[in-house]
C-alpha cells in the first residue's frame, strides 16, 4: 500500500524536495500539501523583480496547478495547519481539513520579525515576505508618495529599490552605521550606500525607530533622536525568525528552529523538517542554496535511502538590485590571526577584499566587480594554500598561472567541481556534461535540464561562458541577434546603415548590406519597409508586398479568412448619426458580428474580402476613416469623460485625447502604439498601462510612458509634468518620433525604453527643448505623407486587384 | 488535363498573388520577384489560412495566419512544420497564364 505523505508549507524547500522524491521514489507516497498562502509554489527569491516590474508573478511560478494534477498531489491552498496530532498521526487545517499521515514534513519557513514599537499594527505598515506583501506595496506605490523601509539588509534594500523603481520617494532607515553589515565590511557598506543614494534613495544609518506615527493609518516614523520622517507606507525588513511554533506545540524539540539530525529528521522519527524553519547542526539558514541541499537529503530520507547527509557550506550573498554588483562569502571580521588583501579602484567604484588565515581564504567581499567571486569561494571551500599566488591573488583568477586576462580562459580554468550556480548547487562539470550529453544549445535548455541560472540568475554570465566553451562559436550570446536568417546584421545596425548609406529601397538595402537571400523573407521585409517609410517619408515608395496582409488590405484577417473592420471613433466619442450608419452597414452587408472593442470603438467582424471596399464606401459617407486596428501604427487614444462631465475631472481629457488622435493618426510606428488620457488620477481611461498616457491634474498634465498590458503587464513611468495642452502634445509627439526613429521593428515602447534607459528618453524629449522641437518637426513632416485615409483611397480604386479574384472558373462538367 | 486561361502576368503584382475561384475551391496564383508564376491550393494544411494573402519571398509564401512557409515549387512546408499543399500546373504563353486542372475532378462538380 502506498504511504501517506503530508507536507506543511509549500515553499521553495519542499517544492525542490518533491522534485527529487518524484524522481527517486515516484510511486511510494500519496502526497498532500497544506499551504497557508492561497497559491502554488513560486520563486520567492524573485519577488524583488516582481516588485520592480522586471518580472510578472506568472513568470516566477515554479510549479503551476497542472504540475500538482499531473503528479497526483493534493494541494490545499490557503489552508494553514493549526494542529499536529502525533498520537493519531493527523494534521488539521484552520478550515477543518484533516489529513492522516505516515510521514510528515514541516516546512513552514520563516516569519518576518516585527519590531515591537507603538504603531506597528497601523494600516500601511507591511513586511516583505510573500506575494501579498508585494501586491500591497504595488497598490501603495500607485500614490507615488513617500515610503520608508526599515532595515538596510538584503531584503530592505531590494524592497527600497523596487519601490523607487515604481515611482515612490524612498528612505531607508538602518540601525547600524553601515548597510548590510552582516554580509559586508564597512568599506563595502559605504560604497553600497553611495550606490543606493545615487539612485535617489535616501539612507539614514544609526536610525533607531521609536514609534510609527499615525491616527487611522501610517503617517510617518519617529526616531529615537526625535526626528520625524513622513511616509504613507512603511516596510519592515529587519530580519526573519524560523516559524517553529506549530512544531513546538506538537512537542517536537525546538531550539532556534525545529531541531533535526543531518538526515532532516526531527525528534519524532516520522516527522521531518526542512527549509528556513529547520535547525540542523545547530544552524538555521536564510538562503536557498543550503535549503536545496536539505531538500535533497530529505527526499533521500523519505525514499528510505540512508546515504545523504546535510553538511554545512558557506553560501555567498548577492544583492539583486540591477546595476549593483556585490558578492560576499565567509568570515570577514578583523582579527590578530588574520591577514587581508585589499584592492581599491576609486574611479571605477571597485573594492575587493580577501581575508586569509594561515594561507587559506576564509572570507571575500567584492563590490563593483564580482566576476571572481566564485573563484575565491572555491579556494575557500577547497582550503587551497594560496601562498604561491599571494601577490596577485587579489587580481583574480585570470592573473594566476600565466593565464590570459580573458574571462573565457578564466572559466575554462575552473575545476570541474567548481560551483557555478550557488542557489542550486550546480557545478561546472554537471553543466558541461549535460550540454554535451543532451545536445543543449540555448540558455533556456540549460536552465531546464540543470537548474543552473534558474533561480536568482546572477550566474547567467558564467553559464553562458560555459556554453561558449562547450559549444564553440555556434553559441555566442554577446553576438547581435540577426534580424532573420537572411542577414547577419541586427536591427540596430540595419537602421544605422540605412541612414548612413542613404539606402532608399528594399533592393538597395539587400544589395548593399549583402542579404543572403534573393528577396528576404516574411520577417525582414516588413521590418525594412517600416525603416524606410520612417527614415525617408517623402522619398520612399511604400512596398505593399512587404506588408503583412492586414496592413496591405487595411482590415484584420480572421481565422476563417474573412475580415474585420474597425472605424475610428475619435477619443471614444460617437453620435447617433455614426451609430446609425454602422447599423445600416451591418444590415446591408449582413455582417455576422458587431462588438465593442477594448479600445473604445466598434468592430464589425466576418466581412468578406470582396465586400470591403463597398463597406468602406458606406462608412466613408458617414465620415468614418480607418481605425487602423491592424496597423503597426497609431491605434487608439482612449479617454475618459473628464472635466466636461465628471465631478472629479481636472482638465478636458476627452478633448485632449481627440486632439492627440487627430494629430497622430496614420503614423506608422515600430509596433502598435496605444495612448490614453485620464481626467484625474482615478485614471478611468487606464492611461498608466499604455504605451503613452496622460494623467490630468490640477497643475497640468502628467505624461506617462512605457506601460504594457498585453503579453506583459507593467505600469507606466512618469516622463514629466507639463503645464499646457500644447506642451503635452509636443512632448508626446516628440517621444513618439524618437521611438519611431530608434526602436526595432515590433518592439513596443516599454521594451525599447528599457533598452535605452528612461532617463535618456527624459533627457531628449523633456529636458532638451531644442531636441524635442526637432523630433516634433520631423514627425509633423512625415505626417504630410501618412495622413491619407487608406479606406477612401481604396474606395476610389487603389489596389483593386486585392479585393477581386483574378478569375472565376465555373466550368461545365467535362467537355468530353 | 484541361487548361484554363486565367489572365496575364501583369494582373499579379511581383512578389504577390491573386486567387482564382473554381468549383474545387480557391487556387492561389503567385508571381515571384523574377516573374515566375506558380499555382497552389489557396488553403493552408495547418488551419486553412488563405495562402494567396501571405507574403511572397523567393519561391515561397508565408501563411498569413500562423506563419508556416511553403515552397511554391513543391508545395511542401519548410522548416520544422510538416504538411503540404497541392501544386497546380501552370503554363505561361506570351504573358498569358493558364492553369491545368484534372477533368475527373472537374466532372465531380
Ligand atoms: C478587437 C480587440 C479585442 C476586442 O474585441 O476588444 C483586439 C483584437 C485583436 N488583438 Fe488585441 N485587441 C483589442 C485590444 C487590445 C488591448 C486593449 C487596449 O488596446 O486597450 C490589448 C492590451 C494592450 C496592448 O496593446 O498591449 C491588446 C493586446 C494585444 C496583443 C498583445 C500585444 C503586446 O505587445 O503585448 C496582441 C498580439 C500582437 O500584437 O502581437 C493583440 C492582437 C490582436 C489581434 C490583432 C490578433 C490577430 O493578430 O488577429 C486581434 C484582431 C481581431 C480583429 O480582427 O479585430 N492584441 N489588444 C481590441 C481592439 C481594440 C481597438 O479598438 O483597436
Ligand atoms: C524578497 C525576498 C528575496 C529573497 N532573495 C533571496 C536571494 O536572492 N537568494 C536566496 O538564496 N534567498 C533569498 N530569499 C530567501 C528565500 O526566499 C528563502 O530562504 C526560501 O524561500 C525559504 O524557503 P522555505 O521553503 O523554507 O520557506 P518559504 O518559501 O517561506 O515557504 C513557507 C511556506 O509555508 C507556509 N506556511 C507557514 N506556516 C504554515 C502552516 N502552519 N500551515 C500551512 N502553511 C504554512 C507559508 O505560507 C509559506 O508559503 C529571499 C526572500 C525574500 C522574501
Ligand atoms: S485576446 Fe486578443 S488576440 Fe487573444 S483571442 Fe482575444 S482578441 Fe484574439
Ligand atoms: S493556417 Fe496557415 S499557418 Fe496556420
Amino acid at each position: 500500500m502506498t504511504e501517506r505523505l503530508v507536507i506543511i508549507g509549500n515553499g521553495m524547500a519542499p517544492g525542490r524536495m518533491l522534485e527529487h522524491l518524484l524522481e527517486i521514489a515516484p510511486n511510494r507516497y500519496q502526497i498532500s500539501i497544506f499551504n497557508a498562502e492561497p497559491r502554488v509554489n513560486y520563486d520567492r527569491i524573485m519577488l524583488s523583480p516582481v516588485l520592480s516590474g522586471e518580472k510578472s508573478y506568472e513568470e516566477i511560478v515554479i510549479h503551476g496547478d497542472g504540475w500538482y494534477v499531473a503528479n497526483g498531489i493534493t494541494l490545499y491552498k490557503g489552508h494553514k495547519v493549526v494542529e499536529i496530532d502525533r498520537e493519531a498521526k493527523t494534521v488539521t487545517s484552520e478550515h477543518g481539513a484533516v489529513e492522516p499521515y505516515d510521514k510528515l514534513v514541516i516546512a513552514t519557513g520563516s516569519v518576518p520579525f516585527i519590531i515591537p514599537v507603538p504603531g506597528k499594527d497601523l494600516p500601511g505598515v507591511l513586511s516583505y515576505r510573500d506575494l501579498d506583501d508585494v501586491n500591497a506595496m504595488l497598490i501603495a506605490a500607485q500614490s507615488r508618495q513617500k515610503a520608508i523601509v526599515i532595515g538596510g539588509g538584503l531584503l530592505g534594500l531590494e524592497a527600497a529599490a523596487g519601490l523607487k523603481e515604481r515611482g515612490m520617494d524612498v528612505t531607508v532607515l538602518h540601525v547600524m552605521p553601515t548597510l548590510m553589515e552582516r554580509q559586508l565590511d564597512p568599506a563595502a557598506g559605504y560604497l553600497l550606500q553611495k550606490a543606493i543614494e545615487a539612485r535617489g534613495i535616501k539612507v539614514v544609518t544609526r536610525a533607531n525607530t521609536k514609534r510609527i506615527v499615525g491616527e487611522t493609518r501610517v503617517e510617518g516614523v519617529e526616531l529615537d533622536d526625535g526626528t520625524f520622517i513622513p511616509a504613507t507606507l512603511v516596510v519592515m525588513a529587519v530580519g526573519i525568525r524560523p516559524n517553529a511554533g506549530l512544531a513546538q506545540q506538537a512537542g517536537l524539540a525546538v531550539n532556534r528552529g525545529i531541531v533535526t539530525d543531518d538526515q532532516m529528521r526531527t525528534s519524532d522519527p516520522d516527522i521531518l523538517s526542512l527549509g528556513e524553519c529547520a535547525e540542523v547542526g545547530g544552524r538555521v539558514y536564510g538562503l536557498v542554496a543550503p535549503l536545496y541541499q536539505m531538500a535533497k537529503v530529505a527526499a533521500a530520507t523519505l525514499a528510505g535511502s540512508d546515504g545523504e547527509q546535510f553538511v554545512h557550506v558557506e553560501t555567498p550573498t548577492k544583492l539583486k538590485v540591477t546595476g549593483i554588483d556585490l558578492y560576499s562569502v565567509g568570515d570577514f571580521a578583523d582579527g590578530d590571526d588574520r591577514e587581508e588583501i585589499v584592492l581599491r579602484d576609486a574611479s571605477a567604484g571597485v573594492y575587493k577584499r580577501v581575508i586569509l588565515k594561515e594561507d587559506r581564504v576564509i572570507g571575500t567581499v567584492l563590490f563593483g566587480e564580482t566576476a571572481d567571486g566564485p573563484w575565491f569561494a572555491d579556494l575557500q571551500k577547497k582550503q587551497t594554500d594560496i601562498s604561491e599566488m599571494r601577490d596577485t591573488l587579489i587580481f583574480g583568477q585570470s592573473f594566476q598561472g600565466g593565464a590570459s586576462a580573458d574571462p573565457l580562459a578564466a572559466v575554462a580554468a575552473l575545476a570541474d567541481d567548481a560551483e557555478i550556480c550557488g542557489c542550486n548547487g550546480v557545478c561546472k562539470g554537471k553543466i558541461v556534461s549535460t550540454i554535451t550529453s543532451k545536445g543543449l544549445t540555448s540558455l533556456d535548455d540549460v536552465r531546464a535540464h540543470t537548474k543552473a541560472s534558474a533561480s536568482c540568475g546572477t550566474c547567467t554570465g558564467l553559464v553562458e561562458k560555459l556554453m561558449t566553451l562547450t559549444l564553440g562559436d555556434s553559441y555566442n550570446p554577446a553576438a547581435v541577434q540577426p534580424i532573420c536568417g537572411c542577414t547577419d546584421l541586427g536591427h540596430d545596425d540595419v537602421r544605422r546603415l540605412i541612414k548612413a548609406k542613404r539606402l532608399k529601397t528594399i533592393p538597395a538595402v539587400m544589395q548593399e548590406l549583402e542579404w543572403k537571400t534573393s528577396c528576404g523573407c516574411a520577417k525582414c521585409r516588413p521590418a525594412l519597409n517600416y525603416y524606410l517609410v520612417c527614415d525617408w517619408p517623402d522619398e520612399y515608395a511604400d512596398d505593399y508586398q512587404s506588408r503583412f496582409i492586414n496592413e496591405r488590405v487595411h482590415a484584420n484577417i480572421q481565422k476563417d479568412g474573412t475580415y474585420s473592420v474597425v472605424p475610428r471613433m475619435w477619443g471614444g466619442m460617437t453620435s447617433s448619426q455614426e451609430l446609425r450608419a454602422i447599423a445600416d452597414v451591418v444590415d446591408k452587408f449582413q455582417i455576422p458580428a458587431v462588438k465593442v472593442t477594448g479600445g473604445q470603438r466598434i468592430d464589425m467582424l466576418g466581412i468578406r474580402k470582396e465586400d470591403l471596399p463597398a463597406v468602406w464606401a458606406d462608412l466613408g459617407k458617414a465620415g468614418f476613416v480607418s481605425g487602423q486596428a491592424y496597423a503597426k501604427g497609431l491605434r487608439t487614444v482612449k479617454t475618459c469623460v473628464g472635466s466636461d462631465w465628471c465631478r472629479f475631472g481636472t482638465q478636458d481629457s476627452t478633448g485632449l485625447g481627440i486632439r492627440i488622435e487627430k494629430f497622430m493618426w496614420g503614423s506608422w510606428t515600430p509596433a502598435k502604439l496605444k495612448l490614453a488620457v485620464s481626467g484625474c488620477p482615478r485614471n478611468c481611461a487606464e492611461a498608466t498601462c499604455k504605451d503613452i498616457g496622460v494623467i490630468c491634474v490640477d497643475s497640468g498634465f502628467e505624461i506617462h510612458f512605457a506601460g504594457a498590458a498585453g503579453l506583459d503587464i507593467k505600469g507606466t513611468d512618469v516622463l514629466g509634468l507639463v503645464k499646457t495642452e500644447d506642451e503635452a502634445l509636443e512632448v508626446i509627439v516628440a517621444l513618439t518620433q524618437m521611438y519611431r526613429e530608434q526602436a526595432r521593428y515590433l518592439e513596443r515602447i516599454y521594451k525599447w525604453a528599457k533598452r535605452i534607459g528612461h532617463d535618456e528618453i527624459r533627457r531628449q524629449v523633456l529636458d532638451d527643448v531644442e531636441r524635442r522641437k526637432a523630433y516634433f518637426d520631423r514627425f509633423v513632416f512625415s505626417q504630410k505623407f501618412a495622413q491619407v485615409d487608406p479606406w477612401s483611397e481604396r474606395v476610389s480604386g487603389k489596389d483593386k486587384h486585392e479585393f477581386r479574384p483574378m478569375a472565376n472558373l465555373s466550368f461545365q462538367p467535362a467537355a468530353e | 488535363m484541361n487548361w484554363f486561361e486565367i489572365g496575364t502576368v501583369e494582373d499579379i503584382p511581383a512578389r504577390g498573388a491573386r486567387c482564382v475561384s473554381t468549383p474545387q475551391g480557391k487556387i492561389g496564383v503567385f508571381r515571384t520577384a523574377d516573374n515566375r508564376i506558380f499555382a497552389i491550393d489557396d488553403h493552408c494544411p495547418h488551419k486553412g489560412g488563405p495562402l494567396s494573402q501571405g507574403i511572397v519571398h523567393g519561391a515561397s509564401v508565408t501563411c498569413p495566419l500562423h506563419n508556416w512557409v511553403f515552397s511554391l515549387e513543391t508545395g511542401e512546408a519548410q522548416g520544422a512544420d510538416e504538411g503540404s499543399v497541392r501544386t497546380i500546373p501552370v503554363r505561361v504563353v506570351d504573358g498569358r497564364i493558364s492553369i491545368g486542372l484534372e477533368p475527373a475532378l472537374m466532372a465531380a462538380e
